[in-house]
């Protein structure tokens, strides 16, 4: 039975991977009738040959990884920072009453109007574009783990009172894993909204990495090498989702 | 009430303890601005001083027009994006075999950040309304998607049976059962959206497009006048609070008691 489902799934996946394959003929098809400018639409052929040569003479290879460390840089500072402050806010009462209402304020303002706030402050440097990513990143994670900590069940506080664990346990084996979920469903916005940044930061800021290239391939109109790019960038953001994913299942095994 | 009954300590309202941390950090701002701010400084500025840009900005007219050019591209955006995400999302939320087949191409694609996007999009459409509009539906596209495709798959199974018995095609099942069942749990995927599209919009005039309030935003900073540049800021946030503010407003009034 188990077997039988899983040769389903298989089979279902090689046909959504044929109907990608299908996409990719159609755009090919097109390309090759010249519906669209090969400078707009370079055919996958072009497409693949840049990647190829790109990652074998080590550029893209290069971009590829410094804009993956920058992600996961930025991402784990402003994960750590979110984790710790909004644990403080969530748990103290006083700090919600305090600090919630500016929090909610400041809730739906887009993280890309600090860009040019931070580079008045810091100019186009390395520090810039962690710091973009950092604090855009930080507010997701922030939030969710405040509203994580607020949604603990109270009675479960009053157990540990009756079993008179410590501020530290208390905090360990109730409050945390009780907001987990929370928690890591806003690092994964957090995730998304990193990729973005970083790209935004290299492209204003002109760092080497995948935003930088990609931004040179435009404006020296290779347009294979551009196309290469942002399927590289779309790699990382469903690789590093995909991990997240699968530290999830085995952090918050018990709701699965 | 829990909260009410912790806190009987101090004798403010509770929503004025929330107007305490703002006005004491401004007040603060506006203190260290007066000891230390000089004439020759062009990274920080005094609140006062970002207000007084923040009232000409609006008056002279400025600030509304870059407001109407940024929402413009958003809501453009927003409108197509959305209206794609919901017909697919609705499309691979009634056949699963539909949705098993696209699985890949959807997962393929929808990871793509739209920063990337923005230098094929100067290619492709140069500088103005199209390059951004388009980022911005591209971007809205997929969480409508994939939030309406789990919207229409909590539609109760009974509703489903109801339209199975009175032999609906697709298109009647889709338009009179399932569509407006699914709504509001459709419209809180418009609302995190809206608020997506309003960020990308920013981000595009940032790095790249030349309008709108991101855009001011970059001019303010490059010439030099960095109050101008917090008060786009500011009204950004503003704009940001508004537009949630009323989504939420009507989420309440017609949306959330169906949930």
């Amino acid at each position: 039975m188990l077997l039988h489902s899983s040769f389903y799934r298989l089979a279902w996946f090689i046909a959504s991977l044929a109907f990608a394959a299908c996409l990719i003929l159609i755009w090919d098809r097109i390309s090759a009738a010249g519906l669209v400018k090969p400078i707009f639409l370079p055919s996958p052929g072009k497409v693949w040959t840049a990647l190829v040569a790109g990652m074998w003479d080590g550029s893209l290879l290069r971009a590829t990884l410094i804009t993956t460390a920058r992600t996961l840089g930025g991402w784990l500072i402003a994960s750590l920072i979110g984790i710790v402050l909004g644990a403080v806010i969530g748990l103290s009462a006083k700090a919600r009453i305090y600090i919630g209402p500016t929090l909610e304020a400041l809730r739906p303002l887009p993280v890309a109007s600090l860009v040019p706030i931070l580079i008045a402050l810091m100019g186009y440097s390395e520090q810039m574009v962690l710091s973009v990513v950092a604090i855009g990143a930080l507010w997701p994670t922030l939030l969710n783990t405040v509203s994580g900590f607020q949604a603990v069940e109270p009675r479960l506080y009053e157990v540990a009172q009756v079993l008179r664990m410590r501020r530290h346990d208390v905090l360990i084996k109730i409050a945390l894993p009780s907001a987990l979920p929370e928690i890591i469903a806003g690092m994964r916005v957090g995730l998304t909204v990193s990729l973005i940044l970083v790209v935004v930061g290299e492209i204003l800021g002109s760092r080497p990495g995948l935003g930088y290239t990609i931004l040179l391939a435009q404006r020296t109109f290779h347009t294979a090498d551009l196309f290469a790019g942002i399927a590289i960038l779309g790699l990382i953001g469903f690789v590093t989702a995909s991990l997240l994913n699968m530290i999830e299942h085995k952090l918050v095994y018990w709701k699965h | 009430m829990a909260v009410l009954t912790q806190t009987q300590d101090s004798g403010l309202p509770l929503w004025l303890r929330g107007l305490v941390l703002p006005v004491v950090v401004i007040a603060l701002l506006e203190g260290l601005a007066l000891l230390f701010l000089g004439p020759e400084n062009y990274t920080f500025a005094a609140p006062h001083a970002i207000a007084s840009d923040l009232i000409h900005l609006l008056s002279d007219g400025t600030m509304l027009m870059a407001t109407y050019e940024t929402l413009s591209c958003a809501m453009a955006g927003l409108a197509i994006g959305g209206l794609l995400g919901v017909v697919f999302g609705v499309v691979l939320g009634l056949s699963p075999t539909v949705d098993k087949i696209a699985h890949v191409s959807v997962e393929a694609l929808r990871p793509v950040p739209p920063a990337a996007l923005i230098p094929l999009m100067l290619l492709v459409s140069g500088f103005g309304f199209q390059m951004e509009t388009t980022i911005v539906a591209f971007t809205t596209l997929w969480p409508i998607l994939v939030l309406s495709r789990s919207a229409i798959r909590h539609v109760e199974h009974g509703l489903i049976e109801v339209a199975r018995v009175l032999e609906f095609g697709f298109l009647q099942r889709a338009l009179v059962i399932v569509i407006p069942s699914a709504l509001p749990r459709i419209f809180v995927a418009v609302r995190l959206a809206t608020g997506i599209a309003l960020t990308v919009a920013v981000a595009v005039e940032i790095v790249a497009n030349p309008r709108g309030l991101g855009y001011g935003m970059m001019v303010a900073n490059q010439t030099l006048h960095p109050a101008s540049a917090f008060a786009y800021l500011v009204w950004i946030g503003v704009v940001g609070w508004a537009l949630n503010a009323g989504l939420n407003w009507l989420d309440g009034k017609y949306f959330a008691r169906f949930r």
